[in-house]
């Protein structure tokens, strides 16, 4: 047996994938081969990338260059535990993906399913490097890559017009983040000369320098990510995209963004200002409440969901500033809990966003319908998809005791005990973020119930609903492994902090999680049991006994007899499926509470319309107030370079003599 | 686990079950008495219960087993809630289960399970009670969580029994902070146990109700169970209050004795919080529904303003 090393399985893993892929353009066309064979097996590698990191998270980090691309450039690539740990999540969650893939890719009109293959891998493949990447060569490189395969995957049904909108605006935003990200490694390497990370981590920068580069990096990642204002390409590529892919990039693509922004604050940056934090946690609970309002408001499913991403996102951000305010005051335990919180929310919102838009494919593959309002009454015909959904829908509204619920009590512990800041101003405004913090999650409640109870419950809306088949087998075991560990994150919180710790030890010199899980494996107590505990199995316990115990009492001491009948609705006579609140009329209280969060276009129809008709637009304030206007902008200057260009030889010979002319006059000087 | 220990858990376990619908008797005799009319009884909630529970379930005829599952979920959680609230002693092997937070969320769990129970059916009401306890408890969940907040910063812990040993340890003062919380805790009970100046739990006036279109289509032990719920609901949101604001006369560990004066002392304390709570009823009219959000949002900023208030002054 060759002693291997793990880096080196990530990379046997990559080239794996690679081969995947092209074995898939091989097969352009035989879909049988590439949905049967080719994902599943790429589903297996991801559980052995999984093993690999795990080997690796706590031990000392290994190095590996790799002789491509320019010559006297080769890719550096380190994998430490910070990067071990998001490889974690790629496997983990990606297994599950890549199983559900294999039973979903049809037939059809799009992109050939080996095309798709190709891309598919291609995408997982450039994740892997960007969080594996040591220099900001290999890390551009895979950057784009990443942009670019999921381009082509947004875009599979690249014939409809939306789509295609979709794809360019996703593509723009992406390349605009990157020209931040790359000017970021610019200002990091500080005129050396050397782009790799080993040298930028021993540059030290002065406040302003770092701060540029910090500002840079916000941009970039934030863009990727989703961050308040750089959000408006999620809500489109995300619904364009075939539901894998949407799974795969709001997973795991978008916690990449999360991933750059802890590499390049925690890592290659020392300078500590405390601002960066507040900046980064401001524009966090902005983007949170921002996503979680309009996801209420939402009619397509997947779009929901988008915007649940994006509120997800934000609360990522707000804990990630958190944790750079502590750091900047030298407090490191409080850091190591708010990084603590964070990871353990990446992981989280890995499992249940891939969960929730997988179950999103498989309804749309039943009922070839988006719009929540054409939907309904689906757990009769599709049980396996909807209780699945429900642990999905339970982990992203946070409730006890699923894997959400964890990561929401860790944050608010971090948010609440700020004891002993310098700056009492922070001191006094930080636990009031807690206060937020509730706010956005019971806001995610509401959103989840109207897309759960929408979807599945009440009665359908349209005939052909009846007609809806449960998922494949591939789909159901896919959903099944994702669903499963929302519910065993959500009950032994204990072993994923003991793996954390060893990623804040080696970011921040401390882990919270070794004396707060030693006193018992059951409760997660961050100080002790008398400050600050939570047992999500013995939680779950007392809840079911509560329930069981009841069951059992009626059952003995009466009786339990039970009788069907038309439903009695206070006694109306007859009842359609059109009276059910449709997914407007369930995100209308909230339409009226935050009236100003949203731009409303209202048409009343008047007294004497033969026709009469109601329609309300909403849209997004940051679309026409900065984009639009953006738009105009850079349309107005490009006309004006345009009349430079005339299309005549003789102008353009002009053009060269002036420059000419003015070059002598310059050099003359 | 010591024998005292679990011996004051089973026994805050079985009262709170037992004085429960004692407890909704008392505050609806009360208001009865304060509208002139002469009521039936204190022991009303427990004949319906008895009634309820002989009747036969009567089910519409495409509910999902979702529906038949929710009662008995909603009311394990608010059995456990009931158990992990010090209401008799502080002494509870079960408190280190769950914190404030994780009260806040098995009480949000009940209410996502019993909306969605409505949401099963697919008629015009449960929907629209769906959509208005969410939008009650989208308010008054973080309103909760601000209140328990501030007693958490004051005291320095989220555990519940470690709150209350610390409040009640305290020398008598009054705390600005905690005065702000308590209105904004009264406040939110009103809302979360569907009380007059929010809903009305006497009507079936399909414009105002909200929490009766809820569990419209219930019937039998499924509705019983529900009631019995929503009794101890109001049960635990009241001994929390008291264990928040009043919390002298709860026994603690060191003193396992002191159960013998905690439980006249609770019932007490209950009492007077019963007929102080159907005064209030009586005193104020329902607000229309639009009016609740700018009810609860005011409690929540209370709650905040609460929080402040506390770093400002150190109290």
């Amino acid at each position: 047996m060759l002693n291997w090393l793990s880096i080196d399985v990530v990379l046997l893993v990559i080239t794996i994938w690679l081969g995947i892929g092209v074995a898939g353009v091989i097969a352009l066309r035989q879909f049988g081969f590439v949905a049967r064979v080719l994902f599943p097996l790429g589903g297996m590698c991801c559980l052995a990338l999984a093993w690999a990191a795990l080997q690796m998270i706590g031990s000392t980090p290994e190095i590996a260059v790799l002789p491509l691309g320019l010559p006297q450039l080769p890719f550096h690539l380190r994998l430490d535990s910070l990067a071990a740990f998001f490889l974690l999540v790629i496997g983990a969650v990606g297994a599950g993906i890549s199983i559900f893939a294999a039973g979903y890719f049809r037939k059809g009109a799009g992109t050939p399913p080996g095309l798709l293959c190709l891309e598919y891998h291609v995408f997982l493949a450039s994740m892997v490097l960007v969080i594996l990447a040591d220099d900001a060569y290999a890390f551009m490189v895979a950057w784009e890559t990443m942009a670019l395969s999921s381009f082509f995957l947004v875009t599979a049904n690249h014939k409809l017009p939306e789509v295609q909108e979709a794809g360019f605006l996703y593509l723009l935003i992406a390349h605009v983040g990157a020209i931040g990200i790359l000017l970021c490694f610019g200002v990091l390497q500080a005129n050396s000369g050397d782009y790799t990370f080993a040298n930028m981590r021993i540059q030290s920068l002065s406040p302003f320098w770092a701060s540029t580069a910090f500002i840079l990096a916000l941009f970039g990642f934030g863009a990727k990510a989703g961050m308040l204002p750089l959000h408006v390409w999620l809500p489109e590529a995300h619904p364009a995209a075939p539901s894998p892919v949407s799974a795969l990039m709001s997973g795991i693509m978008l916690k990449t963004a999360i991933y750059g922004l802890l590499r390049i604050s925690f890592d290659l940056l020392h300078v500590d200002v405390w601002w960066w934090g507040g900046l980064l946690l401001a524009l966090g609970l902005a983007t949170a409440l921002f996503g979680v309002v309009f996801a209420t408001v939402q009619t397509d499913m997947k779009r929901l969901l988008a915007y649940s991403s994006i509120e997800n996102i934000g609360l990522l951000l707000a804990g990630i500033g958190l944790a750079l305010i502590f750091h900047a005051y030298n407090m490191s335990a409080l850091t190591a809990l708010a990084l603590t919180a964070v990871l353990y929310h990446v992981v989280s919102h890995a499992f249940f966003k891939s969960l929730l838009f997988l179950g999103t494919g498989a309804v749309l593959h039943a009922t070839g319908e988006r719009n929540l309002g054409r939907l309904g009454g689906l757990i009769r015909y599709m049980p396996w998809v909807a209780w699945l959904m429900l642990i999905g829908v339970f982990a992203s509204s946070g409730l006890p005791p699923f894997s959400g619920f964890v990561s929401e009590w860790l944050l608010l512990q971090s948010f609440l005990f700020t004891p002993g800041l310098p700056d009492s101003f922070l001191n006094m405004f930080i636990p009031i973020v807690a206060a937020v913090i509730a706010l956005i999650a019971a806001l995610a409640g509401y959103a989840m119930v109207k897309f759960f109870g929408v979807i599945f419950l009440g009665q359908p809306r349209e005939e052909k609903l009846k007609e809806a088949h449960d998922a494949g087998l591939w789909e159901k075991i896919g959903m099944l492994w994702l669903a499963a560990w929302c519910i065993a994150l959500g009950l032994f919180p204990n072993f994923l902090i003991h793996l954390i710790d060893s990623v804040t030890v080696s970011l921040v010199g401390v882990g919270f999680g070794r004396h707060a899980t030693e006193s018992s494996w059951l409760f997660l107590a961050p100080w002790s049991i008398k400050r600050a505990s939570f047992a999500p199995l013995l939680f779950l316990l007392g809840v079911t006994i509560g329930c069981l115990v009841a069951f059992a009492l009626v059952r003995i001491l009466y009786h339990g007899r039970l009788r069907r009948s038309p439903p009695w609705d206070c006694g109306h006579p007859w009842q359609t499926a059109r009276m059910q609140d449709t997914a407007e009329g369930f995100g209308q209280p909230i339409r009226q509470v935050f009236e100003p969060f949203f731009r409303m276009r209202r048409h009343l129809p008047t007294p004497m319309d033969r026709d009469p008709s109601y329609k309300v637009e909403v849209s997004d304030h940051f679309w026409y107030g900065l984009y639009l206007p953006i738009s105009r902008l850079i349309e107005f200057l490009a006309a004006l370079v345009g009349r430079l260009q005339q299309g005549r030889i003789s102008i353009y010979l002009l053009y060269s003599f002036l420059t000419l002319l003015f070059m002598l006059f310059l050099v003359q000087r | 686990m010591s024998l005292s220990g679990f011996l004051s858990q089973l026994l805050a376990i079985v009262l709170s079950l037992l004085l429960a619908p004692l407890l909704m008797g008392w505050v609806n005799q009360w208001r009865c008495w304060l509208q002139n009319r002469s009521g039936p009884g204190v022991l009303q909630p427990y004949r319906m219960l008895h009634k309820l529970f002989h009747k036969e379930s009567v089910v519409a005829e495409h509910a999902s087993s979702l529906f038949r599952m929710a009662p008995y979920i909603v009311f394990g959680c608010m059995v456990l809630a009931c158990a992990i609230i010090p209401t008799l002693s502080t002494d509870l092997p079960l408190s280190p289960a769950a914190d404030a937070i994780a009260l806040v969320g098995l009480f949000a769990v009940a209410r996502v399970f019993i909306s969605l129970a409505a949401m099963d059916i697919g008629t015009a009401f449960g929907t629209l009670g769906a959509r208005r306890e969410m939008l009650i408890g989208f308010l008054a969940e973080p309103a909760l969580l601000s209140v328990l907040f501030t007693a958490s910063l004051i005291s320095n812990s989220t555990a519940l029994t470690s709150i209350v040993e610390y409040l009640a340890h305290k020398d008598f003062a009054i705390y600005p902070s905690l005065a702000f919380a308590g209105i904004a805790f009264t406040m939110v009970s009103f809302a979360e146990n569907a009380r007059v100046p929010v809903d009305n739990p006497a009507t079936h006036l399909e414009l105002t109700m909200i929490h009766e279109a809820l569990i419209l289509e219930y019937s039998g032990r499924h509705l019983a169970l529900i009631e019995w719920a929503s009794a101890l609901k109001l049960f635990a949101y009241s001994c929390m209050g008291l264990a928040l604001f009043f919390p002298w006369g709860i026994a603690e560990a060191e003193a396992p004795l002191a159960l013998i004066f905690a439980i006249p002392a609770l019932v007490f304390k209950l009492a007077i919080g019963g007929f102080l709570l159907a005064l209030i009823e009586t005193l104020s009219a329902k607000m229309r529904i639009f009016r609740v959000p700018e009810f609860l949002a005011s409690a929540f900023l209370l709650a905040v303003i609460g929080m402040l208030v506390h770093f400002l002054l150190g109290a």
